[in-house]
């Protein structure tokens, strides 16, 4: 049994630094490279790209970036797991080997895919079995939006993974696999822990939910003593040390920048926290109460003491669907009287936006400079304000009034308050709005299979 | 012998606690911790969801709920109803509020005078 085993986090969103797993593989001793594609949004983009080509519907990026990586894992005997597949994922692993051959390396990869997230094709069959898929935040019915779903995917957990790593997978690629298990399953596959180990369960997880996000655990996003923590032009993303009895160190490669310490990876564990005894997964229900960390040397912070209670018998499903449109549009106004100029401007506009006749679910003004970010909370700005960025967003059900108005904001640079500039950008894009319901499925209800494949 | 009333001081909860937010749907959640283990009994004594709620009155709709994690001098308060119906339907320029965490680092509570900052 290796011990410790390194699980480097490479990407904590689809869109994070090109150059993170690169480093993360060359920087120094690693065993897994975890990466997170997928924001709940991602998925309904990826089903539209895939019913225009069959062949896409997966994150694109990964598959150059395998190109970049794939010697320096095969000689490293590093393995990947990433949720890259989206909605596509034996699309995106059979990318994958075309590069992996490309290079020279056929016999030397195999290629797992994760498959049965995606139930977008069977939610007829299971709305009639009888399961509700009602909104778990505010219990409204699906047939609300029934006919404007545009994606359905179950979280899967660990185990799937697990598999697929059992049966000699080096690159694995799924959909929806939550962030958490693409770390906790590699712990699980090496120390050979068993399901009803909450406590490891739990502790594998909680080490996922450090180093999902990427850099925000080593000094990215971070508020506690940030004008001192050093090099973030090449900050080192997180890696789990991870032991069998369940504890971990977090660290990152030496000669590399930002900072590890318990401050700065507190602030990661209570990131997007709900209630923190119970973090619950599909693979375990961790309590956050119960961890203990400790410096442990220089950028290395041990994890110890986390608690676990069995899973629970559902798995949460992530829905999308279409929910109208929106614009923002921006003019920024410039002293003297920066405020009282954007302020005018706003009452103008939104006179003239009821002129027409526009009916909105939602306007919302925002003065950025002044109450953007705290609203009343930033109190009275400076009578001097140098300049003022009016903000103003509108949504609507129909793409009609929203349309509209993109075009009322542009003439009021030569028909409203003066001292306007900073509308380069052109009109505001009209943009659809693809919104996110969350829902229950019973575990039983959802089938995972996985695939290995040669290169 | 009536018992005297210490001698309090106004400290603003930045100079107290660092935090980071982020959201899960319309909900904005806040976590509180304190830059010294001492402070956390303060926090968690006069940091109340009922003062949060009225820190956030006018800004977030719905109602606020705290849970403590002593474990690492933390409070974490969940915001219902902070981000005009959240991620993609959000019109807010904090669609995923990631700075509810400093606008609760604004707020003001009494502290003992004689505590070290």
């Amino acid at each position: 049994m290796k011990s410790p085993v390194r699980i480097a986090s490479g990407q904590g969103f689809w869109g994070d630094w090109l150059e993170a797993p690169y480093h993360q593989v060359t920087g120094g001793p690693v065993d897994y490279l975890v990466m997170d594609y997928l924001a709940e949004v991602t998925m309904s983009i990826m089903q539209k790209q895939k019913s225009r080509d069959p062949s896409l519907g997966y994150a694109k990026d990964f598959v150059p970036l395998m190109r970049r990586l794939l010697p320096h894992l095969v000689e490293g005997k590093i393995k990947v797991i990433a949720n890259a597949g989206g909605v596509n994922p034996g699309a995106c692993a059979e990318a994958v080997i075309d590069v992996a051959r490309s290079l020279g390396l056929v016999g030397k990869v195999r290629i797992g895919v994760v498959i049965g997230d995606d139930l977008l094709d069977r939610l007829d069959e299971i709305i009639a079995s009888g399961v509700s898929l009602e909104n778990m935040d505010d219990g409204r019915p699906i047939s609300e939006v029934r006919d404007n779903v545009q994606s359905a995917n179950a979280y899967l957990g660990a185990w799937p993974v697990v598999e697929a790593l059992r049966q000699g997978a080096d690159i694995i690629v799924g959909g929806r696999i939550t962030d958490t298990g693409i770390t906790l399953a590699p712990m699980i596959y090496e120390f050979g822990w068993e399901k009803r180990q909450w406590d490891l369960m739990a502790a594998g997880t909680v080490a996922g939910h450090m180093i999902e996000c990427g850099a925000q655990c080593s000094g990215g996003n971070c508020l506690v003593g940030w004008e001192q923590i050093p090099r973030m032009e090449k900050p080192g993303y997180p890696i789990i040390e991870a032991h069998a009895d369940g504890e971990f160190v977090v660290t990152k490669h030496k000669d590399t920048g930002g900072r590890i310490t318990v401050p700065v990876v507190t602030e990661q564990l209570v990131y997007e926290m709900g209630d923190p005894a119970s973090y619950i997964t599909p693979d375990v229900v961790a309590d956050f109460t119960s961890i203990q960390l400790a410096q442990a040397g220089k950028d290395r912070v041990r994890v110890s003491g986390v608690k676990g209670a069995p899973e629970t018998d559902s798995l949460k499903v992530s829905l999308s669907y279409f929910y109208g449109y929106k614009a923002v549009g921006t003019l920024v106004y410039s002293w003297p009287d920066a405020f009282k100029k954007a302020k005018r401007a706003n009452a103008i506009l939104r006179r003239r936006l009821n002129d027409l006749g526009l009916k909105f679910e939602r306007v919302l003004t925002e003065y950025v400079g002044v109450d953007a970010t705290h609203g009343r909370l930033a109190g009275k700005p400076d009578p001097d304000i140098p300049e003022v960025q009016l903000r103003v967003g509108v949504r609507a059900e129909e793409r009609e009034p929203v349309e509209r108005f993109s075009r009322e904001i542009a003439p009021l640079i030569l028909n409203g308050p003066p001292s306007v500039t900073g509308f380069a950008g052109g009109r505001p894009k009209v943009e659809e709005i693809v919104a996110y319901w969350p829902a229950l499925i019973p575990k039983d209800a959802v089938e995972t299979r996985v695939e290995v494949w040669d290169a | 012998m009536r018992k005297t009333r210490e001698a309090t001081k106004k400290v603003q909860l930045v100079k107290l606690a660092h935090a980071r937010s982020g959201d899960k749907g319309d909900t904005a959640n806040v976590g509180l911790i304190a830059l010294k283990p001492g402070f956390y009994p303060l926090l968690a004594k006069k940091v109340t969801a009922a003062r949060v709620a009225r820190h956030f009155k006018g800004i977030i709709e719905g109602d606020v709920e705290r849970f403590e994690l002593p474990n690492l001098n933390a409070l974490n308060f969940l915001l219902h109803g902070a981000l005009d119906g959240g991620g993609t339907i959000s019109l807010k320029t904090d669609a995923q509020g990631k700075v509810f965490s400093t606008a609760l680092l604004r707020m003001e509570i009494d502290v003992p005078r004689s505590l070290k900052l």
